[in-house]
């Protein structure tokens, strides 16, 4: 819980990690290059007090990450969002199986997330009963770019994707985490397209998909699908920690965001840890758009940010909310819907 | 090349001049994905001329870059150099990425993205498939992004966002979004002429009145992207390589268009 100038939010971080990126899980160059590339992104976004060795970066202490989310970080709970690279990594970079074993050891702090990939087959859906078995699932994260073998990665629109969305439908598994990455079969396509989600999403009401990284780099593709889809939302690992590096860029994702969707689609997340939510919390809590984007964009009101920042996963999640945390459950302003004609067209304000 | 010490003025001269002419040749090489010259955002860390063999070394923000984009930057380099007067060998090679190997063969040899990456990419259906609708899919990204600027640049100018939808290149003044946006519609085969109309979709079909204003909606959402990415590719790339950051700083080669 976070308090500040009267004002309590709820926090729920969207997306966590407790991964093991070391020298010695490193299987091969990829596996080295996946942690040098995430440790780029810690140190170029990071503030300088926040920054670690790379050393530290690969094998974090547990005890350090629950001091840094629940204690210093204000967290109320956080969700794992498993990431498997087993072809990258000796046992892997961050299994359910890694995640849960922490989870037990401090109960009621987290939520353990699973995955699936359809190149599994048959057995792959066994597993996934198990796994929901075992961890009582209410959410999957899925890597679309995940290597496995000579193949490069999948889509949602793969063969056999939608028997595992079913299986999850059916299992009870609704909040359905997509993270996009660079390599993909077929290669010469754009990796980052979203367009996959958009035709599960329609396929799939009963299911909930949050795009990961708000569909970063291709944020205009997410907007687009996202309007146009009840059931699609965007976690906001990687888009949030450009609150500090560059504000301005920040508040215009952040306006992009609410005026395509709303509010009540966007959820807070650290990525930890690339990052830490002590900062995040505290610069978003502080932030508002900047005097003259305001006309284009409007302002964060303390709901808006409650929401984001805790009760949208909250509601998400079946999560119980602290009495006093509430917001307006409408949005603030719910946004023109494509075609009804912008206030205030491409920004060119009075 | 080591000079004889005959001439070495001229030969240094002569040199520098080469070497000028790749950088220049390079700084026509776009970032598909970013729509900015690579030389602009420190893509090209060395490029020399020696007896007729052109070196040139790229590098990217991230190990993980997509390969597509990437094979595009280099086998565009590869052309653009070799297109150089002088130039008899290109000695090219991107590094430190996932793909490298890869790439810089294929690229060499004229292999085409198919072909350099067999059984991860999809068969060309006909000649030329290759990552052309790749190219074009980013084409239209930047030439969507560069309208809204343009009619930004409108506005600013008195233009009222009603009558944008009679706006005529001609009426665009000379400006760094006139360049750009010029330059994307080369680039889709669009007209340039000063008498054709200026808000057209990235088909060359003008947009009706009723469509303008979510037609500049959307674009400023692709604007925003572009301008996020390249960006974040920049401070990537410095973290990565801290040594270029100093360079840049001075001013690296400008953009042919001077716009960001």
């Amino acid at each position: 819980m976070y308090t500040k100038d009267g004002e309590s939010y709820f926090i729920v971080d969207g997306h966590i990690h407790f991964w093991d990126g070391g020298e010695a899980n490193q299987r091969n160059r990829y596996g080295k290059g996946f942690t040098a590339c995430f440790y780029d992104y810690h140190r170029n976004l990071s503030p300088e007090e926040y920054v670690w060795d790379l050393e530290k970066f690969g094998n974090y202490p547990e005890d350090g990450m629950i001091a840094d989310l629940f204690d210093n970080g204000y967290v109320d709970k956080a969700i794992f969002q498993p990431t498997y690279l087993t072809d990258f990594y000796i046992n892997g970079f961050n299994t359910t199986e890694q995640d849960g074993a922490v989870a037990e050891r401090h109960p009621g702090k987290f939520i353990v997330n699973g995955s699936f990939d359809p190149r599994d087959g048959e057995n792959g859906l066994k597993a996934l009963e198990a796994l929901h078995e075992r961890w009582n699932l209410k959410g999957v994260k899925l890597y679309t770019a995940e290597w496995k073998g000579s193949s490069r990665g999948w889509k949602l629109s793969s063969p056999g994707a939608y028997d595992y969305l079913a299986k999850c439908e059916e299992l009870g598994i609704r909040n359905i985490h997509v993270h996009k990455g660079p390599t993909i079969y077929p290669l010469n396509r754009d990796a980052f397209d979203v367009q996959d989600v958009d035709e599960a999403a329609s396929m799939f009401p009963n299911l909930r998909f949050i795009v990961e990284h708000v569909g970063l780099p291709r944020l205009e593709d997410f907007c687009w699908i996202a309007t146009q889809e009840p059931n699609v939302y965007g976690g906001l690992a990687v888009a949030m920690p450009f609150i500090h590096t560059r504000p301005r860029y920040f508040a215009q994702v952040i306006g992009e965001l609410l005026y395509w969707l709303d509010e009540n689609r966007l959820l807070f997340a650290s990525d930890y840890a690339i990052w830490q939510p002590k900062w995040l919390v505290e610069k978003f809590v502080d932030f508002q758009i900047p005097d003259d984007m305001q006309s284009e964009y409007g302002v964060l009101t303390p709901d808006i940010k409650r929401k984001i920042l805790g009760l949208n996963a909250a509601a998400l999640y079946d999560l119980e909310v602290p009495a006093g945390v509430t917001a307006s459950p409408a949005p603030t302003d719910s946004g023109e819907t494509i075609g009804a004609g912008p206030k205030v067209p491409a920004g060119q304000s009075a | 090349m080591t000079s004889t010490g005959h001439r070495p003025t001229t030969a240094v001269a002569a040199r520098g001049t080469m070497d000028a002419a790749v950088w220049s040749a390079l700084g026509t090489v776009r970032d598909p994905e970013l729509d900015e010259p690579i030389t602009d955002l420190g893509f090209v860390v060395a490029a020399a001329v020696t007896c007729g063999v052109a070196h040139v070394r790229l590098v990217l923000p991230t190990y993980f870059c997509a390969p597509n984009f990437a094979y595009l930057m280099v086998a565009d380099a590869h052309d653009a150099v070799a297109a150089v007067p002088g130039v008899h060998t290109v000695d090219l090679a991107l590094e430190d990425h996932f793909a490298s190997t890869e790439i810089n063969a294929g690229v060499a040899a004229g292999a085409g993205f198919h072909r350099s990456f067999p059984g991860e990419a999809e068969s060309p259906g006909g000649a030329g498939a290759e990552l052309d609708e790749l190219r074009r899919t980013f084409q239209r990204k930047a030439h969507t992004a560069c309208l809204e600027r343009a009619c930004r640049r409108l506005v600013a100018d008195g233009w009222s966002v009603e009558a944008l939808g009679g706006v005529r290149l001609a009426d665009l003044s000379e400006s760094a979004e006139r360049r750009s946006l010029l330059r994307r519609r080369d680039d889709l085969g669009l007209s340039t002429e000063p008498g054709d109309p200026l808000l057209v979709d990235d088909d060359g079909v003008p947009v009706p009145p009723e469509r303008l204003a979510a037609h500049l909606r959307f674009a400023q959402a692709v604007r925003v992207s572009i301008e996020g990415n390249s960006g974040f590719c920049r401070g990537l790339l410095h973290t990565r390589y801290p040594e270029l950051r100093d360079r840049l700083a001075d001013g690296g080669p400008v953009g042919e268009d001077g716009a960001r």
